[in-house]
This record gives C-alpha cells, sequence and structure tokens, in this order.
C-alpha cells in the first residue's frame, strides 16, 4: 500500500524539465530551514556557554581581581595565574581529594544502583512499585531540601542518627558533633550524593534490563550459568552503552557537585571538604581573586575533559554509526 | 514439585532487601515531614518519637510569615516556568531539525549538543558573574532565567529527539498526502503524540530550575528580593538559628510542587528517561 507512489509523481523519461526558477528558490528556502531552526540553540550555546568559557580562560591568563572588576583594564600576565596554582600544595591537596570524592561516589552509586536494579527485576509486582516509588521519592527531593533534611539527621544533640547508634550500643555518638570533624563531615557528603544519586543509576539500569531479550537469559539458564556469570555474560555486555552513560554522567555529576558541599561545610572543617569546585569559588568570591579562581576553573574543566575522553570517544563513534 | 510457600520462603531475602532499600529512601523525607508536624518540645526530646503524637501547625506558619517566603516562591516559580518554557520551545525548533531532516552539520550539531549537555556548569560561575556584571544583569532574574534556560535545554533536546524517532515519519507523510503542509501536519500530527514526551522532558527542567543553588546564589547578591528558594532555604538555618520544625516545614515546603508533579508523571518520567538514555 505506501509502497506505490502514485504515478503522476514519478519522474519519468517523458517528463518535461522542471521550470527552473521556482524550485531553485523552494530549494534554498528548504535548505535554509534547518538552519533557521538550530538557529536558537546555536545562539543560546554561543552566548551563555561558549563566551563565559572563552572568557573564564581569558581571564585566567588576566591580573583580574577586586579593582578590574570594577574599574576594567585587566592586563594580561601569560601563565603566572596557572604558575601560582600549580605550584601550590594546597592545589594538589584538593584535586586528589576530588578524584577520590569523584571515584568513591561513583562507585558506590554504581554499584548499589546495579545491584537495586537487578533486585527490581527480580521482585513481585507490587514490592517493585514500592521501591520505585520511594525511589522515585528520593529522586524528586531537591537538593537543597536533602541537605537541610541531612543537617537535621545528623545534628548532634537532638539528631535522630546519634540516638539510633546510641541505642544500638555505640554511646560515643552520644551528642556527636558529626560537623566539627574533616573526616565525619566527609562522610555524610558521600552519603548525601550517594543517596540522592541512585535512585537515577537504579531506574535507568532497570529499564536498560528490561529490554534485554529473554531468550538470552534462556540460553544462560540451559548452559548452567550461575548469577554472576549471566550478569558478567549476558546483562553487562548487553547494557554497556547504558553502563557506560551512566558512569559518564555520575562522573561529572560527582566532580562537579557544588550545593550540597557548599551549604553543609563551605569546604570546611580544615578544609577537608574543598573540592575543586568550592575551591575555584573559594578563592573568587571569598578572597577576590578572579583569575586564580578561573584557573582553577580551566583546569577543573581540563581535568574532567581527560578523565571523560575514552567515554567520550566511544560514544561518538557509536553515534556516528547511529546517524 | 514447586511449592507457593517455598516459592514464598525464597523471595524473604530479595523482599527484606527491599524493604531496606524502601526504609532508606523514604526515611529521610519521612523523618522531614514529621519533624515539620511536631511540636518543639518533641522535635527536642530525649528520645525521638516516630509518630507525628501531638500534630501541629506551628512551623508551617513560621515559615510562611518568614520575611519574602511569598517574593522568593514567586522569583522561583517565574524563573522556573520561563526557563521551560523557552527551553522547550528551542529544543522542539531544534529536535525537529535533527529528527525530521537532513542537512549538513547535522551530525556535529548533535555531537555539540551532547558535549553541552556535559558542560561543567559550576565551573562558570566566575565569568557569569563577570559577564551579568558587565551587562548590568546581576541581581536579575532574567539572568537567572537565561542560564537555567541553557542548561537544560541540550537535555531538552536529547530527550525530544528520542521521543521524536518514536514517532514514524510516515504518519506526517500521509497527512501531507491529505494537503497538510510540513508545519501543519507536525502541528496536527506529531505534536500531540509528542506531548507526553514534552510533559516529561519539561519536568526535568522544572526540577532542574527549580532546585539550582548555585548560581542562584552568586548572581543575586546586593537584590534580597531577587533571590529565590533554595538560596533562601540555605539560609533558614542562620535566620531561624536551630528552629529545626520550621527549617523542616520550609523543607517540605520548598518540595511540595516537585514532588506532586513526579508522583503523578512518574510512569512517563521514567519510560522518557530510558528513552532518551538508550537512544541518546
Amino acid at each position: 500500500m505506501l509502497t506505490a507512489p502514485p504515478a503522476a509523481t514519478r519522474p519519468t523519461a517523458k517528463a518535461p524539465p522542471p521550470p527552473a526558477r521556482r524550485p531553485a528558490r523552494r530549494g534554498v528556502v528548504a535548505a535554509a530551514r534547518p538552519y533557521l531552526l538550530i538557529a536558537p540553540t546555536l545562539a543560546g550555546t554561543a552566548f551563555l556557554l561558549l563566551y563565559p568559557l572563552a572568557r573564564n580562560i581569558l581571564m585566567s591568563f588576566q591580573h583580574y581581581r577586586m579593582a578590574e572588576l570594577i574599574h576594567g583594564g585587566a592586563k594580561f600576565i601569560g601563565f603566572a595565574n596557572y604558575g601560582a596554582i600549580l605550584s601550590d600544595p594546597e592545589f594538589w591537596t584538593v584535586v586528589r581529594r576530588t578524584l577520590w570524592w569523584t571515584a568513591l561516589d561513583t562507585g558506590l552509586i554504581l554499584l548499589l544502583g546495579t545491584l537495586i536494579a537487578l533486585m527490581l527485576d527480580k521482585l513481585g509486582r507490587w514490592m517493585r512499585l514500592a521501591v520505585m516509588s520511594g525511589l522515585v521519592l528520593t529522586w524528586a527531593t531537591p537538593v537543597i531540601a536533602a541537605t537541610t533534611i541531612f543537617q537535621w539527621l545528623f545534628q548532634s544533640r537532638f539528631g535522630v542518627v546519634n540516638w539510633s547508634l546510641d541505642q544500638l550500643g555505640f554511646h560515643s555518638f552520644r551528642n556527636y558533633a558529626w560537623f566539627a570533624h574533616g573526616g565525619s563531615t566527609f562522610a555524610i557528603l558521600v552519603a548525601l550524593v550517594v543517596w540522592q544519586s541512585v535512585p537515577f543509576a537504579a531506574l535507568t539500569l532497570y529499564g536498560g534490563l528490561t529490554t534485554v531479550p529473554a531468550e538470552l537469559y534462556e540460553a544462560a539458564r540451559l548452559d548452567g550459568a550461575g548469577a554472576w556469570q549471566t550478569f558478567r555474560l549476558v546483562t553487562f555486555p548487553v547494557l554497556r552503552p547504558l553502563f557506560a552513560l551512566v558512569t559518564s554522567l555520575e562522573v561529572i555529576w560527582c566532580f562537579k557537585c557544588f550545593a550540597q558541599i557548599w551549604v553543609i561545610s563551605q569546604g570546611g572543617p580544615d578544609n577537608a571538604t574543598t573540592t575543586l569546585p568550592v575551591y575555584a569559588f573559594q578563592i573568587a568570591q571569598a578572597l577576590h581573586k578572579y583569575d586564580l579562581g578561573s584557573a582553577v576553573s580551566t583546569l577543573t574543566v581540563l581535568i574532567l575533559t581527560g578523565a571523560l575522553v575514552f567515554n567520550l570517544r566511544r560514544m561518538f563513534r557509536q553515534e556516528g554509526e547511529e546517524l | 514439585m514447586r511449592h507457593p510457600l517455598s516459592r514464598t520462603l525464597r523471595r524473604v531475602p530479595l523482599n527484606t532487601a527491599a524493604l531496606a532499600v524502601l526504609a532508606v529512601s523514604v526515611f529521610p523525607v519521612y523523618w522531614m515531614a514529621i519533624t515539620a508536624f511536631k511540636p518543639t518540645a518533641d522535635i527536642q526530646a530525649d528520645t525521638p518519637s516516630f509518630l507525628p503524637l501531638h500534630p501541629t501547625l506551628d512551623h508551617f506558619r513560621t515559615a510562611v510569615h518568614a520575611a519574602g517566603f511569598g517574593t522568593f516562591w514567586r522569583n522561583s516559580l517565574m524563573v522556573t516556568l520561563g526557563a521551560v518554557l523557552m527551553s522547550l520551545l528551542v529544543a522542539l525548533l531544534a529536535a525537529f531539525a535533527v529528527g525530521r531532516m537532513r542537512w549538513r552539520g547535522r551530525r556535529a550539531f548533535i555531537l555539540m549538543v551532547f558535549i553541552a549537555q556535559m558542560a561543567p556548569w559550576e565551573a562558570l560561575l566566575i565569568p557569569m558573574y563577570v559577564i551579568a556584571r558587565d551587562t548590568d544583569m546581576l541581581d536579575s532574574l532574567s539572568m537567572l532565567t537565561l542560564v537555567y534556560f541553557m542548561t537544560t535545554l541540550p537535555f531538552t533536546i536529547v530527550t525530544l529527539r528520542g521521543f521524536l524517532a518514536a514517532i514514524p515519519v510516515e504518519l506526517e507523510e500521509s497527512a501531507q498526502v491529505d494537503g497538510c503542509s510540513r508545519a501543519g501536519a507536525f502541528r496536527r500530527i506529531t505534536l500531540p503524540l509528542l506531548a507526553p514526551g514534552l510533559l516529561s522532558t519539561s519536568l526535568f527542567g522544572f526540577i532542574t530550575a527549580w532546585n539550582e543553588f548555585a548560581f542562584a546564589n552568586t548572581l543575586i547578591i546586593k537584590n534580597q528580593d531577587a533571590r529565590t528558594l533554595p538560596v533562601w532555604l540555605s539560609s533558614f538555618a542562620n535566620v531561624f538559628g536551630t528552629d529545626w520544625g520550621a527549617t523542616m516545614a520550609a523543607s517540605s515546603l520548598f518540595m511540595l510542587p516537585v514532588l506532586l508533579v513526579f508522583l503523578v508523571l512518574q510512569n512517563k518520567v521514567t519510560s522518557g528517561m530510558t528513552a532518551g538514555a538508550v537512544k541518546g
């Protein structure tokens, strides 16, 4: 039915050559149409992404402090800002901490997300619905709301966490001041970010799991594969692109995580929770050293790009095949 | 022989794990809500109560009557809706160009959108601040709207493209055969089918913009009347000292709209996200 177009529109040898002018002009209009459609996107990207990015790089090569912010006329000083940043041991401590923070968060999120996704797949209908609703609830909790909730949960005097630990026999946690110590503040931030991010990973991976053909599992079962083998040889290879995507997104989100850290600890106590974005912001906003802050931001982007370059290349290749 | 009881028994560890996950995901939010309804005496009890034994609305009154609450609520709503509508409109055009047309540079454009989706926005706080200052847009809600528009745009394009790909192009073509123009065919046939996609995508934009803290905290400095809810909420502890009841009431009110929309649309959201993720 669909295959046979009306005979009249089918070009034949006898058809007269089409009049030259109109189709040509219509052709130009038609050819311009997609570019008109993407023009707003391009404009937005140019002014709100590329320009700030360029501005950031520019500032990182200038002397740009409070005076320049007010009066303008920043001077170029070459790589001096980068020299100052890279020779500061504090910067390298922050880099190490950021990598550690990202690896820990992403690792936990993927591990828990995968386990929960597999669990959802095995659960009965009602239980699955209940757990998914719970995950959606967590996911829908706004970052700042979740942050205040965690502050309340871990509040030293009336926090329910200290009370529970005390009840369980860990009496040293009675009135324990979580936010007074670097290590425990760090741990709470990890818990907060993982708590908030697991639902996305779990629900996405579960969505992917439901698309794995049942015959593959059947075949694996007939071959006598155990649970781990089935996952390693069937589930994971099929969902590899999805895992790659979720990993990249979580790495990016954890790496550049700012709001939670800023609200809970502002990078403290004793800088124990200062990651790169927080560090850049502290330098720029609190010390008014916008030039150094920009250098840190540029380095942040470079490190993040470096960490993701393999994933990006793979993704582009895959996209290229699809298009 | 498979026995129903043994099947139930085998499911015990699985269901226990499920209940544990459920508890961990729900408890913090439950604790927030229940604290908001407890009188201060119950909040500051040595033994916490896990049920609201003496429910009160006092903390909600404190929160709502706090200075500027209505203003900040309106600011957040305006910025969020403005950004979502803008990005939806712009993304729809781009998704149509990408999904329904062939043109040179299409691939490069898609890759650009993907990269933009991963843009480290927090690294742009400083230049954005400087640019806003240079253009007299500091302390203005329109600057925030523009930033949120851009932060949600790439994701919206990717997801809408996924939804659009699921709608057969033949439907549009047959409408064109029946005399519709190309735009008319899109508007009459594809747009209605795209409605769930538009809905779920805009929800993501809504949540992102509603929640955003870093830019709102950086770009709104002097004009306190232009603050948004997240910034206000983050300073709530300072405003109300250790009034945890009021803080939790404010958090509950802040999260309510997101939660309502999310719960109503959750199926569409999950399927939409998977469509976007798998395809894009």
